[in-house]
């Protein structure tokens, strides 16, 4: 059995992170998941929240959106529309969005606005959230 | 015969012509390298997506999702992704000629950017719809064609649908090429848009077995739409980044012309002066023989 997994957290911009892991926790449809290597081979989709990556003794947050994750005994996939490390999250930027989406969100919106906005929303809210809680 | 006067003025025409192709083959060089960064990021991300979903593909034998249905195709829909604005060499009218090849009557048309509405409409040919993306397109405009050619497929409108679409080879050549978009017959080739290699699969993958969770019509209904719509989002890029390419090399080419022009009329405008002041001189030599 390997001792480690190989993460790979991509989004449509760019690949966040790519390198050997230790464990990597993050939150799915069906709740947290912790997956350490050796893992049973699931396909599932990841809800907006907290990942957080095991890596040499050291952990790694990061602010994710919505997706979907391969995960096989040696390797973790994660596909999602947002992936941000919590040290890089601007805090105020991240407020700000969030008040611009609320704002927006009152006002009449079509359909395909609306989902852009509250996609908007969920993602400086992650952000907010998890930079909040890593804050030394 | 022009006079020098004339041959000026021609020139200077020419000269400011010339000056605005320089200024539209810049803009178009550094949009041009905007474009194609924009579509080269995506790349890892449709790579992984092809992956996940060619490893579904080994699950999901048996599995029929709506938008994998095929039907014999009685009338389908090509997605006709163009340029707003022209200007920008063959680019829209290679495409618009692949585009009267297909069948007027069974073919419905959905477009993206104005030139390719204003072709289906001069045309007289269907059109269902008409979308509009920008400079830098954004997942949701993708999203927006994307759903609405779904709901046609899903609906029974339509039995297929193609993407028509100037494929981004290199700076030098765009060529037209109908890709398919529905129904998803083959899950692995999902991604085709993306001119990715051929993924091969990780060795022992296909021993793997996957649990999906909660379970696999969730997932797949949520996978299949978003690969179609990611894909419809990476054929926007890359029609942005064909269309800017086209555009440089257009405007590049017009610059070239146009200096070839002004060193032309700047010879035959010297020899003109020549001929004029020779002529002037044979003019007072012979006033002055027939005076003295």
């Amino acid at each position: 059995m390997a001792a480690t997994l190989k993460l790979e957290i991509v989004t449509p911009e760019a690949m966040i992170f790519s390198g050997e892991v230790d464990m990597v926790t993050l939150s799915g449809v069906e709740g947290e998941m912790g997956i350490m290597p050796g893992h049973e081979p699931v396909m599932t989709q990841l809800t907006a929240g907290e990942v957080t990556v095991r890596q040499s003794g050291q952990n790694l947050f990061l602010a994710v959106g919505d997706g979907f994750v391969q995960i096989t005994a040696t390797r973790v996939n994660v596909l999602t529309d947002m992936a941000i490390k919590a040290d890089d999250i601007d805090e105020t930027m991240a407020a700000e969005a969030m008040q611009r989406a609320e704002a927006r969100l009152s006002q009449k919106l079509s359909d395909e606005e609306s989902a852009t906005v509250h996609a908007a929303l969920v993602h400086a809210t992650t952000q907010l959230h998890v930079k909040r809680r890593h804050k030394k | 015969m022009a006079s020098t006067r004339d041959i000026r003025r021609r020139i200077k025409s020419v000269k400011n012509t010339a000056q605005i192709t320089k200024a539209m083959q810049m803009v178009a060089a550094a949009k041009m390298r905007k474009a194609q960064s924009a579509a080269l990021v995506g790349r890892p991300y449709a790579q992984l997506l092809n992956e996940i979903m060619a490893e579904a593909a080994l699950r999901t034998i048996g599995f029929d999702h709506p938008l994998m249905q095929s039907r014999p195709v009685a009338k389908r829909a090509v997605i006709l992704v163009g340029t707003d604005r022209g200007l920008c060499g063959g680019l829209n009218s290679n495409l618009f000629r692949e585009a009267s090849k297909l069948d007027k009557h069974t073919t419905i048309f959905v477009t993206a950017g104005r030139k390719a509405a204003q072709f289906v409409g001069r045309t007289k040919r269907n059109l269902a719809a008409e979308f509009s993306y920008k400079d830098n397109p954004d997942f949701a405009e993708a999203r927006a064609i994307s759903k609405f050619v779904q709901q046609l497929f899903l609906k029974g409108e339509v039995d297929a649908v193609d993407i028509l679409f100037p494929r981004f080879i290199n700076t030098l050549t765009q060529s037209p090429q109908l890709v398919p978009f529905l129904p998803l017959g083959k899950i692995s080739a999902a991604t085709a848009g993306v001119n990715s290699p051929a993924q091969e699969l990780p060795a022992g993958s296909s021993t793997d077995v996957f649990d999906f969770e909660p379970d696999e019509e969730t997932v797949l209904g949520e996978l299949l739409p978003h690969s179609l719509n990611f894909q419809m989002h990476q054929i926007l890029l890359e029609t942005k980044a064909s269309e800017q390419s086209a555009r440089m090399v257009a405007m590049k080419n017009a610059t070239d012309n146009a200096k070839q022009i002004i060193k032309d009329l700047t010879l035959e405008y010297n020899k003109l002066r020549q001929a004029n002041i020779t002529k002037e001189l044979l003019e007072i030599t012979t006033a002055q023989m027939a005076v003295g």
